[in-house]
Parts: C-alpha cells; sequence; structure tokens
C-alpha cells in the first residue's frame, strides 16, 4: 500500500504533519501514522492558550489497541482545536491531511520548520 | 524479548502472506491484526472469523487414575464429564491462586486432554509432573506435554455452522466422512482423522471458543495446519470468513468478560475472586487449593473481579490504570486488569479488581486516565449480550 505524502507539507520523525499558513501552523498525524494506528477510538487535544515547545507532547490518540503521545512538531501558542476529530476520532483515519487536522499553532520560533523533514525525507523515513 | 527467541507456529508464513501484524504474546510472535481490529472484531460478531491458537498447548492425560489425578489437580469436577464433553477449569496452587485457567475434554473412557495457555504450558506440566509424583495414582496416569506436535485453529461466528460441515467433509478420511462438526452440541468434542496425500493425522474438532459466539475449534498435526488454514479461509470466504488475530480475541473476550491469564488470574488471585466459583466443585473431596478456598467462600473475598463500562466518552480504560471510588471521600480502591474501546458498543469497557462493597452491578466507579478521573459504573457480567 502506498502511503499519501503531501508535497506541500513539512513532516516530524514521529509521524506528524504541518501545514502553515501565514504565522499559524496546522498540525495532523500522517497517513503512514493513522494506518498503523488503524481504527482511533479517542483523541485528545490541547486546551486554546497553552504555550507548547517543539517536542512537547501535547495530544494523545487511542486505537482500540494502544494509546499513543502526539508530539507538537512546533512551538507556540495553541489557537484552534479541531472537535471533529473528538466528536468523530474515525476522521483521522478517512481524513489525515484534511478534516482530521489536530490543531493550530501560532508560530513562536518560525525556525522550528528548518528542523522538520521534507516530504522526500519522510518517503525515505517510512519507505526505506 | 530477545525476537530471535520467539517462537512461530506452524502458520507463520501464511500471516505473513496475508500481511499481519506481528507482536509478541506469551513468548510467540503472533498476529494481532491483518486488516484492522475493528473489522475483524465486526467479522465475528457478524459472520465469522479465523484463528490461529497454535501457540496454545495440548497435555493429555490418560490411564486408569487419570479421573482421579485430575479431580485432584483441577478445580471443577471432571466426574460429570461423559466421553466426548469438555468443561472450563482451573489448576490452582496450595494457596488457591490459579496457575493456569484452562479446558478439559474428556475424549476417551480414560483420556482427557487439556488445553492450556501457551505462556503457561511450562509450568502447568511442571506442576502436574509434581503432583503425579506424590500421587497414589502414580503408576495408572500416563501424562504427556503434546504441545509442539500440535496446532490449533478457532473458527468463530454466527455463520460458522453454515460452512464447517462441508469445510471439514473434505480432507476427512472415508470412516470419518459421516462426521458433522454441526452435530456436536457446545462444549462437546469429537476425534477426527485428517487425511493428507496417503497418510492419516488423528485430531480433534469440538464446540468451543472464546469469543462468546458459536464456533468450533479444531486441534490438528502441524504439519496439516497450512492447507487446514487454507481449506477454512476457501470454504469460509463466501460467508463473510476474515483471518483474525489477537486484538479482536482480546475485545470479543473482555466484552463477554472471560478472563484472560496475566490480567484477570494470576498466582495471586483464586478463582473466587475472578468470579469463576462456578467452575470450583467445592463439594468434591480434596483438591489442591481446596482449603483456603473453602475458607474463602464462609468468611468473604478482600477483592472482586468487575465489569464496568465508562459513562461520559472517555478515553478508553487500559490495563493498570487505578480505579477510585465515587464521590466526596474518594479513595483509589483498585486497578483495571483489562481495559478497551468495546467495538460493540462503541464506549470504554474493562475488567478489574475492586472490593467487595464496590463490586455490586450499579456501583459508581471512577477510572483514572493520565491523571484526571473519568465516570464509570459496575455492570453486570456479560459487558455485551447478542441480541436474542
Amino acid at each position: 500500500m502506498n502511503t499519501n505524502i503531501p508535497s506541500d507539507l513539512k513532516y516530524a520523525k514521529t509521524h506528524e504533519w504541518v501545514r502553515v499558513t501565514g504565522g499559524l501552523a496546522t498540525v495532523g498525524i500522517t497517513d503512514h501514522a493513522q494506518r498503523e494506528l488503524t481504527d482511533i477510538v479517542f483523541v485528545e487535544l490541547p486546551a486554546l492558550g497553552r504555550q507548547i515547545k517543539a517536542g512537547e507532547t501535547c495530544a494523545v490518540v487511542e486505537s482500540v489497541k494502544t494509546a499513543s503521545d502526539i508530539c507538537s512538531p512546533v512551538s507556540g501558542e495553541i489557537v484552534e482545536a479541531n472537535h471533529a476529530v473528538v466528536d468523530n476520532p474515525a476522521l483521522v483515519n478517512a481524513e489525515p491531511y484534511n478534516g482530521g487536522w489536530f490543531y493550530k499553532v501560532r508560530l513562536a520560533l518560525p525556525a522550528d520548520l528548518d528542523a522538520l523533514l521534507t516530504p522526500e525525507q519522510y518517503q525515505a523515513l517510512v519507505n526505506p | 524479548m530477545n525476537p530471535s527467541l520467539l517462537k512461530r507456529t506452524p502458520l507463520f508464513a501464511a500471516h505473513q502472506k496475508l500481511g499481519a501484524r506481528l507482536v509478541e504474546f506469551g513468548g510467540w510472535e503472533m498476529p494481532v491484526q491483518y486488516t484492522s481490529i475493528m473489522e475483524e472484531h465486526q467479522a465475528v460478531r457478524t459472520a465469522a472469523g479465523l484463528f490461529d491458537i497454535s501457540h496454545m498447548g495440548e497435555i493429555f492425560v490418560s490411564g486408569a487414575g487419570a479421573e482421579s489425578f485430575l479431580n485432584q489437580a483441577l478445580t471443577n469436577d471432571v466426574r460429570k464429564l461423559n466421553v466426548h464433553q469438555a468443561q472450563y477449569t482451573l489448576m490452582c496452587n496450595d494457596l488457591g491462586g490459579v496457575i493456569d485457567d484452562l479446558y478439559v475434554y474428556r475424549i476417551g473412557e480414560q483420556s482427557y486432554l487439556l488445553v492450556v495457555n501457551a505462556s503457561r504450558i511450562e509450568p502447568d506440566f511442571h506442576r502436574l509432573e509434581t503432583l503425579l509424583a506424590s500421587s497414589p495414582h502414580r503408576a495408572e496416569v500416563q501424562l504427556t506435554n503434546a504441545s509442539a506436535l500440535y496446532g490449533a485453529l478457532a473458527v468463530q461466528g454466527p455463520r460458522v455452522a453454515e460452512f464447517i460441515d462441508a469445510c471439514l467433509a473434505t480432507g476427512m478420511t472415508a470412516a470419518a466422512q459421516s462426521f458433522r462438526p454441526t452435530d456436536l452440541k457446545k462444549n462437546q468434542i469429537a476425534p477426527v482423522a485428517f487425511s493428507a496425500g496417503a497418510l492419516n493425522y488423528g485430531g480433534f474438532v469440538a464446540r468451543t471458543g472464546y469469543t462468546g459466539e458459536d464456533g468450533f475449534e479444531i486441534v490438528a498435526p502441524a504439519g496439516i495446519m497450512e492447507s487446514l488454514w487454507q481449506k477454512v479461509l476457501d470454504f469460509g470466504l463466501p460467508h463473510g470468513l476474515k483471518p483474525a488475530g489477537l486484538g479482536a480475541r482480546d475485545t470479543l473476550r473482555t466484552e463477554v468478560c472471560y478472563p484472560l491469564y496475566g490480567h484477570e488470574l494470576d498466582e495471586q488471585t483464586t478463582p473466587l475472586e475472578a468470579g469463576l466459583g462456578f467452575f470450583v466443585a467445592l463439594d468434591k473431596p480434596g483438591f489442591v487449593g481446596r482449603s483456603v478456598l473453602a475458607d474463602q467462600k464462609a468468611n468473604g473475598l478482600s477483592k472482586r473481579c468487575v465489569a464496568f463500562q465508562m459513562t461520559d466518552r472517555s478515553a478508553p480504560p487500559r490495563p493498570h490504570y487505578p480505579i477510585w471510588s465515587s464521590g466526596a471521600e474518594a479513595a483509589r480502591i483498585g486497578e483495571v486488569s483489562s481495559g478497551t474501546q468495546s467495538p460493540s458498543l462503541g464506549i470504554g469497557i474493562g475488567l478489574g479488581y475492586v472490593p467487595p462493597p464496590f463490586a455490586k452491578p450499579g456501583s459508581l466507579l471512577e477510572i483514572e486516565i493520565r491523571g484526571q478521573r473519568s465516570p464509570a459504573v459496575v455492570v453486570s457480567k456479560p459487558i455485551y449480550r447478542k441480541a436474542a
């Protein structure tokens, strides 16, 4: 099965993606991650206004079998959380890059983005 | 555990071919899922699922003293079994703690097959050998650990009866061809002879399982497991059968509150505490652990295994999460032993141990999940019941 890795996103080694629009970064988990987890049944998101640091655990995603921590790929203030995935966790499986996003961060350190993987680098990581 | 030390069943290559995700379980490298736990679970609840249970152990006990010996070693009363009948039972230590939970099948007048947990084969067999060495029946009992020689399949689900007869009608010896698995009643077993090429192989078909659904378990020599697996897949696919892994096996058994050794059961927990008193024949004389169990029965328990479900939408409960009492004077009272999201019910469910005053259905509990407590309620077992 081919995993979907959109070319306009940045990726973390821990399988989160980042989409940057102006000073805002939208964060979710990759197609590869949702396939590895399968059957996502619960998502816990960070509170609005929380200041997070890159690499910090700030969300939890649970499949039938296990709970997995989500690390933020970037630092900043949480300005929006996607309640649609809390109400319907299966959305993360169905649309990991669209309706299944997790939260938006006002970027504190745009340089965080330079430490992330390009689509080609992420491809090499998940499918060497 | 070092992956190179993990044991593999005769179906390992078949699992790889199906793209299974493999995990360590009880010292074995086993499929946890093929496509998704949810899909495989639903297949078993609505149609059929095929499980590799070759990791489980087979111990044969036979001879004139077999019945008396087993009645000393196990908690249930073997004397209640007619030939070709099976019962769930427990093996306890001297303090009433559970060494293993198992099925004993009476396969002949004086012969029995014990099907035991994969991780407990050695402790069980060692225990039986030790008991036998000091038993007055030692000259008239043969004990054989045949676990390495046999594999086993579980075919489970409401539609299995549609195809299992036709499936097993081929590849049987001529003498066995009149045998129909669906003639078996629940908890019955039949010896069968599988033919492969010019050779015949003895095995067993039983109407037993670990999912709460109708179904069969087939014990067969390791050498024919691959062809048997493929045959069940071929016959079952038109009836909605899917291969199912240990992930679905765990959610299915948790919904119907069947204990899993290492979770609900261990050597520090008695069958009565686990809610398995029905399988402890206190009216039979002198079996291992009896005095402690009789004392517990008379004087009460300090903990009980309860089933619970989450009442709010919360993260699913998981093993070892703390259980708290509810209300103003909430205290930590126990621990979750098994927990998951119930694929059938769409809510978090679990089993866990609490003091008896909190064990009544309707009792309010709180489950601590990552430092936050979420409300739950004790429910009667099983948590999931099939619609009538």
